[in-house]
C-alpha cells in the first residue's frame, strides 16, 4: 500500500516512558498556528449527553438488568492473613435460589494478575476473595456467603508501612518486605551537598487515600455459548478485554466489553479485577448472565488506593540556587506488586544540576494499591514542593523567586530532550497576579479574627498527558447528513465524548448536534484507557484525520451531484456552500442513496527527541485557627499549561473536580487500619471524609492555552491529573506562611496541625 | 391503626411520579432497592446503602429522603418523585437545564440525588441563594468534585423563577 510506514513512537503513561510501534498511512495534519477559537473548537460547550446525565437515562454498569440475570456475591477474609485450610460449603448450595459457588477448591486454574489462582491458599489482607456464589437474587448471595464456613490458620501480619519496614516485621514476602521501585541519579549529590551554605534534611509522610468513586467496581457478564459479552464500570474497555480474553484463555472476538456511562475511577478501573473473572466464570458455567458489583466496603478493602509513603528529603542552596537534591521513599503497596514512584517530580520538574532519587515499594496485608489520579506525583510534590519551600526559608528567599530560577529551562532534565512546549513561567506569572503574591509577607499576616492567622503558599505541578498511539477513530455519513463518529475510548466523566464531537464537527463543518458518538465499546478498533491524562490527545488527532477525510470525499461527492468542480465547495454549518449558494447536507445526501462515505483515522506518533509534558502552578490562601488546629482553605488559584484548550467549559470542570480531591487529600482523606486485626475501620464514606459542598473554597481556574503544536496535530494536551498534584502543598506552604508551623504529614489534620504549631510555640 | 404485616412480601401501592405503581416486596425493602429493582427506575442511584452520600435522593410529598434509608412500606400513600419524572414530555426541568448549561456533574453518577435536592429546595424556597443551595446540596457527595458548577448551576436556576 502507498504511504504505509512502520514508526516507533515514545509514550508517556503515568509518569514512564513506554516505546510503541504504529503503523501509519499518509501525512499527518498540521496543528493551528495561533490556536484561536474556531467554530468548534476552544468554545465552551455543554456536554452533548448532558441530557441523559440529568434525566437518569444515563446506563451505567449498576444500572445494567439482563433476563435471567443471577448476582454473585465474594467471600472475603476477615483476617489479615492466614492459610484456608478448608472451605465448607454444604449449608450455602442448600440455601433456595443458590446455583454455584466457587472457591479455592472447586475453581479452575487461572491466570491472573501474575498469579496462578484466582482464591489464594494463603489469604494476604482482610477483603482478599475467599469464595463467590451466584444466586437468584442479591440478598440471597450474601446470605450464602454468610453460610460458607471456612477454616482459616492464623498467620502473623503486618499492615503498617514503617511496621513493616523495620527489623521485628513478619516477613510478608519470602525476600523480605521492601523492594526496589526506582533509581536515579545525575550530578554529584554527596559532593554538592557537602559543599552546600545552606541544607535541610526533613521528613514527610502521606496516608493512604482511597478512590471512593461513586460507582463501585462491577461487572455484568452475559455468555452466549460462544462470545463473553461484559458491561463493566471501567476507564479501559479494552484493558477488561485484554484481561478477560487471557485469564479465560478466549480469542479477542470472543469477548467484547461495554462502558457507555461510568460513575468515577479516578485511576483504580484501568482494568478489571477478581469481581470481572467471577462474573465471567459464573456465566460461562451456569448459561446466565451474571452480575457482580461490589459494596461501598468492599471498595474500599480491595479495589485499589493511593499508597501511604514515607519520604526523606535532602536539598541544599549555595548561590541563591537549589544544588542538590536527595528523595528516599518508601511507599506501602499492600498487595500491589508495583509502586507509585513519588520521586518523578524530584527527578524531572526543576533545573537542579545534582539529584538522587531512590524509591522502595513496601508489601503488607493490605489491599493492594492501584493508580490513582497522578500516582506517585500527588504525593511526591506534596513532600518536594514543601521541602523547596522549606530551604526558600532557609535561605532567605522569596519560594516563588526561589522556583523560577530553576524553572527557566527548556530541557527535560532526565533526558536531555527539549520540552516541545513549555509555559511554566506564565503559569507563575497569572497566579501570582491572581493571588495577589505581592502582598504576601515572610511571616504571615493576621487573620479575620484575633485567633486565626493568614498565609499565602504556591507549588508547581509537572506531569506527561501527551498521550500518543495507538489510537484510532472512523467516521461516516448517515443518509441525513449527519456524521457518526466511532471510536474504542470511553468517557470516564471528563467530557471526552463532547470534546471528540467538537474536533469532528469542526473538522467537518457541522453543528456539534449533527455528530453522534459511538464509543465505550471494544466492537470499535482500539482506543487507549482514560488513564495518564492521554485520552484526548491520543484520540483527537485521529478524530481529525477521519473526519478530514470524510471532508474531502463529500466535497467531491457533492461537486457530483450539484454539478460544480469540489474546489469550490466548502461545508460550513452542515451545508454544502458554492459561490452565492447553499445546499444542507440532508438534500445531498439522499441523492446518493445508500451510498456511504466513511473516513479513518490514525493517530500518528511522538515526534522523536522532544519531551512532551504539562505544567502548572496552584498558589493557596489559607486561614489557620491557632487554636484548633483547623485549615480553612479560602481560595486555590490554579494556572495550567496543557496546549490548547477544546472546551473551555469542560476544562475548567477538570480543575474544579482536581482541586477538591486533592484537598481531601490534604485535609481529611486517610485510610485508618487497626494494626492488631488488620481491618480498615472507615471503608464507608461516612467515616472517610471526603470534600463536600460546604469545604469548596472560591477556585480560580486559568489556562495559558497555546496549542502545542508539536505534540500533535490538535495541539492539545491531557488535563484529566495535572490539577490535583500541587494543591496539598500549596497549601502546605500556605499554613507554613500563616504561622510558621510545617505540617509535614498529609492529611493536614487538625492534630497534626497543632502539633506543628506547639514545636514553633505559636499557639 | 396501623396493621401488622409482613415478615413475607407484601402488596404496597406507591405513588410514583404521579402514577399508581403495584408492587410485591419484603416489607425491609428499602425505598431505594425497591424502586431500582421492581419498579425499574435505576436513575436513583445506589453508592453507600447507608445514608451517607444522598445518591439515592427522591422526593417524598417535596421534600427529600434517602431512599436507601426509606422503607418503601413508608413511602405507601405519599407522592414519591425520582429523577425520571422531572421532565415533561421531553422538556427539561429548569434545575435540570441549569445543570446541562452549566457542567454540574463530571461522571454524573451524583447527578440525579443532587437535582432532585435542589429541586426539593426551589420549591420551599424560590428565592433561595447561593448559600441555600450548598446547604441543600451538603449532603450529596460528589467525588468528581463538580460543587462549584453545582452550586452555580441551582441559582441559576432559582434566578430563572424569579
Amino acid at each position: 500500500m502507498p504511504g504505509l510506514r512502520v514508526l516507533k513512537s515514545r509514550d508517556e503513561f503515568e509518569g514512564e516512558i513506554y516505546t510503541s510501534t504504529v503503523i501509519v498511512e499518509g501525512d499527518d495534519l498540521p496543528a493551528s498556528r495561533d490556536g484561536a477559537p474556531t467554530a468548534e473548537i476552544g468554545r465552551a460547550r455543554p456536554r452533548v449527553d448532558g441530557r441523559n446525565r440529568v434525566t437518569g437515562r444515563a446506563m451505567y454498569t449498576q444500572d445494567v438488568r439482563l433476563p435471567g440475570m443471577l448476582h454473585a456475591a465474594i467471600l472475603r477474609s476477615p483476617v489479615p492473613r492466614a492459610r484456608v485450610r478448608a472451605i465448607d460449603t454444604k449449608k450455602a448450595e442448600a440455601l433456595p435460589g443458590v446455583r454455584a459457588v466457587l472457591h479455592r477448591f472447586n475453581a479452575p486454574e487461572i491466570e491472573f494478575r501474575g498469579e496462578k489462582t484466582l482464591f489464594r491458599d494463603e489469604v494476604k489482607f482482610v477483603g482478599d476473595e475467599v469464595a463467590a456464589v451466584a444466586a437468584d437474587d442479591s440478598q440471597v448471595a450474601q446470605q450464602a456467603i454468610a453460610l460458607i464456613e471456612v477454616d482459616y490458620e492464623i498467620l502473623p501480619h503486618v499492615v503498617d508501612l514503617e511496621e513493616a519496614i523495620g527489623p521485628k516485621a513478619p516477613k510478608i514476602d519470602p525476600d523480605g518486605n521492601v523492594h526496589d521501585a526506582g533509581e536515579y541519579k545525575r550530578g554529584d549529590f554527596r559532593k554538592a551537598f557537602k559543599d552546600a551554605d545552606v541544607t535541610i534534611d526533613v521528613t514527610y509522610r502521606t496516608s493512604t487515600q482511597m478512590h471512593n468513586a461513586l460507582e463501585t467496581h462491577g461487572a455484568v457478564a452475559s455468555w452466549d455459548g460462544d462470545r463473553l459479552t461484559v458491561w463493566e464500570s471501567t476507564q479501559a474497555v479494552f484493558g477488561v478485554r485484554n484481561m478477560l480474553k487471557d485469564a479465560l484463555k478466549l480469542q479477542p472476538t470472543q469477548v467484547r466489553v461495554i462502558c457507555e456511562y461510568m460513575g468515577g475511577g479516578f485511576g483504580a478501573k484501568l482494568g478489571t479485577y477478581k469481581y470481572g473473572v467471577i462474573a465471567s466464570l459464573l456465566s460461562m458455567r451456569l448459561g446466565r448472565p451474571v452480575r457482580c458489583v461490589l459494596t461501598r466496603r468492599e471498595e474500599n478493602l480491595a479495589a485499589g488506593n493511593r499508597s501511604a509513603t514515607l519520604q526523606k528529603l535532602k536539598l541544599a542552596g549555595k548561590d541563591g540556587r537549589i544544588v542538590a537534591l536527595e528523595h528516599e521513599s518508601w511507599s506501602n503497596s499492600g498487595q500491589g506488586r508495583w509502586a507509585a514512584n513519588p520521586t518523578g517530580p524530584s527527578n524531572t520538574l526543576y533545573d537542579i544540576a545534582n539529584v538522587s532519587s531512590t524509591a522502595h515499594r513496601v508489601t503488607t496485608n493490605a489491599g493492594a494499591l492501584s493508580a490513582f489520579r497522578a500516582p506517585g506525583y500527588v504525593e511526591g510534590t506534596f513532600a518536594l514542593e514543601s521541602a523547596v519551600d522549606e530551604l526558600a526559608v532557609a535561605m532567605k528567599v522569596d519560594p516563588l523567586t526561589l522556583r523560577k530560577r530553576h524553572a527557566r529551562s527548556v530541557t527535560d532534565p532526565r533526558t536531555d530532550n527539549r520540552y516541545s512546549l513549555k509555559r511554566l513561567l506564565e503559569c507563575y506569572a497569572i497566579g501570582a497576579h491572581e493571588i495577589g503574591w505581592s502582598k504576601r509577607r515572610n511571616a504571615g499576616m493576621r487573620g479575620s479574627q484575633p485567633h486565626r492567622r493568614r498565609g499565602l503558599g504556591m507549588a508547581t505541578q509537572i506531569w506527561g498527558g501527551g498521550g500518543g498511539p495507538p489510537a484510532y477513530a472512523t467516521v461516516h455519513i448517515e443518509t441525513d447528513g449527519t456524521a457518526v463518529l466511532r471510536v474504542g475510548v470511553q468517557d470516564i466523566g471528563t467530557g471526552t465524548r463532547t470534546a471528540i464531537a467538537q474536533v469532528c464537527a469542526d473538522e467537518l463543518g457541522l453543528q456539534l448536534d449533527q455528530v453522534t458518538v459511538r464509543l465505550g465499546d471494544t466492537d470499535a478498533p482500539y482506543g487507549p484507557g482514560s488513564g495518564g491524562s492521554v485520552t484526548l490527545a491520543s484520540i483527537g488527532p485521529a478524530v481529525r484525520i477521519a473526519a478530514s477525510e470524510v471532508r474531502e470525499k463529500l466535497l467531491v461527492a457533492a461537486g457530483g451531484i450539484l454539478e460544480m468542480p469540489a474546489s469550490e465547495l466548502r461545508i460550513e454549518r452542515g451545508s454544502i456552500v458554492s459561490k452565492g449558494a447553499r445546499t444542507p447536507l440532508k438534500e445531498v445526501m439522499p441523492k446518493l442513496d445508500n451510498s456511504t462515505i466513511i473516513g479513518t483515522g490514525i493517530r500518528h506518533p511522538n515526534p522523536d527527541k522532544l519531551a512532551i509534558k504539562t505544567f502548572g502552578a496552584h498558589f493557596a490562601q489559607v486561614e489557620v485557627d491557632v487554636r484548633t488546629g483547623e485549615i480553612f482553605v479560602e481560595k486555590v488559584v490554579a494556572v495550567h499549561d496543557v496546549g490548547r484548550i477544546v472546551n473551555p467549559l469542560t476544562a475548567a470542570s477538570q480543575v474544579q473536580g482536581g482541586i477538591v480531591q486533592a484537598l481531601g487529600f490534604a485535609l481529611t482523606e486517610e485510610r485508618v487500619v487497626d494494626r492488631g486485626l488488620g481491618r480498615v475501620m472507615n471503608a464507608n464514606l461516612e467515616w472517610y471524609e471526603i470534600p463536600t459542598s460546604m469545604d469548596v473554597p472560591e477556585i480560580v481556574v486559568r489556562f495559558v492555552d497555546v496549542p502545542d503544536r508539536k505534540a500533535n496535530n490538535l495541539g492539545a494536551k491531557g488535563l484529566g491529573e495535572p490539577p490535583i498534584i500541587p494543591t496539598a502543598a500549596a497549601v502546605a506552604n500556605a499554613v507554613a506562611n500563616a504561622t510558621g508551623a510545617r505540617v509535614r504529614h498529609a492529611p493536614m489534620t487538625r492534630a497534626r496541625v497543632l502539633e506543628a504549631l506547639a514545636m514553633v510555640g505559636a499557639s | 391503626m396501623t396493621s401488622l404485616r409482613g415478615p413475607n412480601a407484601v402488596d404496597l401501592t406507591l405513588n410514583v411520579n404521579g402514577h399508581d405503581r403495584s408492587v410485591h416486596v419484603p416489607p425491609r425493602f428499602s425505598l431505594l432497592d425497591t424502586l431500582r429493582g421492581p419498579l425499574g427506575l435505576t436513575g436513583t442511584k445506589l453508592v453507600c446503602d447507608e445514608g451517607d452520600c444522598g445518591a439515592c435522593t427522591v422526593l417524598i410529598d417535596d421534600r427529600p429522603v434517602y431512599s436507601c434509608l426509606t422503607l418503601a412500606i413508608a413511602a405507601e400513600g405519599r407522592r414519591v418523585e425520582t429523577i425520571e419524572g422531572l421532565s415533561q414530555d421531553g422538556t427539561l426541568h429548569p434545575v435540570q437545564e441549569a445543570f446541562v448549561e452549566h457542567d454540574a456533574y463530571q461522571c454524573g453518577f451524583c447527578t440525579p440525588g443532587q437535582v432532585m435536592s435542589v429541586v426539593s429546595l426551589l420549591r420551599a424556597k424560590p428565592d433561595a441563594r447561593e448559600d441555600d443551595v450548598r446547604r441543600a446540596v451538603s449532603g450529596n457527595l460528589c467525588r468528581c468534585g463538580a460543587y462549584p458548577n453545582i452550586v452555580a448551576a441551582g441559582v441559576a436556576a432559582a434566578k430563572k423563577k424569579r
